[in-house]
């Protein structure tokens, strides 16, 4: 028997489980947020040691930033389903974060940075729009 | 630091992952029963709120360890938050009104949660020292 004749009727069943393997919605979003809160964490740990300028949050700009790039990317490049539930819900969901955001203009605020603390408020999303803005430009051009 | 050793680290990694996993999943589940705007809003200030409590909680008295912190919060609550969604509801609302509301609801929500979290842990680990380090 040649091997193309064994390899046909294998390749057909691959086939047929891959599409009948529907994963949980669940496990797809927390699979994907688990990954997503790895690399902010990974991310900020990089961008604190490198980045952080006087009492500025940047790690969490630039996560910001990042993640609602790539929301935008994998939205309005028209991905399927799962594959919004996997990058978009689960890792630029959990990729980004407001509470550290929010938690982090109060404290610049109370610290007597009131500028800084509204700079940051209108950086973060200024930066975010310009970031999907950006993302929408990209995929119409492609 | 406590947590130089690699097997340290990676456990810190590990529960991180497991927090994110949970995290993501409660926002699935409040984008479920809740409007999408709406629920957004509701995840954003409640971790916002919570965060507030940790992270104030642990100037006053700090009962929990900066490890069980780091979990908690880079974990679980800033995977249950989202910056990424509230942005693109807000690049995509069909008016400057429903951008300006997207925005405000979001912002508003956020800092009061924050301030009502703040005050719960100043209540419950009395007075703020003066000049308390940053978390």
């Amino acid at each position: 028997m040649s091997p193309a004749l064994l390899s046909a009727p294998l390749l057909e069943a691959l086939a047929r489980a891959t599409v009948t393997v529907d994963p949980e919605p669940a496990h797809v979003v927390g699979t994907g947020g688990a990954i997503g809160a790895v690399c902010r964490y990974l991310v900020g740990h990089w961008a604190s040691s490198r980045l952080e300028s006087g009492r500025l949050p940047l790690a969490t700009f630039v996560v910001n930033v990042l993640g609602s790039f790539a929301l935008g990317l994998v939205v309005f490049a028209g991905a399927s389903e799962s594959t919004l539930r996997l990058v978009a819900t689960g890792f630029c969901g959990s990729f980004t974060t407001f509470s550290s955001f929010s938690v982090e203009t109060v404290r610049l605020y109370e610290d007597g940075d009131r500028a800084l603390a509204i700079g940051n408020a209108a950086a973060g999303l200024a930066g975010s729009l310009a970031a999907i803005g950006l993302a929408w430009g990209l995929v119409a051009a492609l | 630091m406590a947590d130089s050793h690699p097997l340290v680290r990676l456990e810190t990694v590990a529960l991180i992952a497991i927090g994110g996993f949970a995290g993501s999943n409660l926002r699935l589940f409040a984008m479920g029963v809740v409007p999408d705007t709406a629920s957004i809003v509701l995840v954003n200030a409640v971790a916002s709120a919570v965060l507030a409590v940790v992270v104030y909680e642990a100037e006053a008295a700090g009962r929990l360890s900066s490890r069980a912190r780091l979990v908690f919060t880079t974990g679980f609550l800033s995977s249950l938050s989202t910056y990424s969604t509230f942005a693109l509801q807000a690049a995509l609302s069909s008016t400057p009104l429903a951008l300006l509301g997207i925005v405000a609801a979001n912002y508003g929500f956020g800092l009061a949660g924050v301030l009502a979290g703040r005050a719960l842990a100043r209540r419950l680990g009395g007075p703020r020292p003066a000049g308390g380090e940053t978390a």
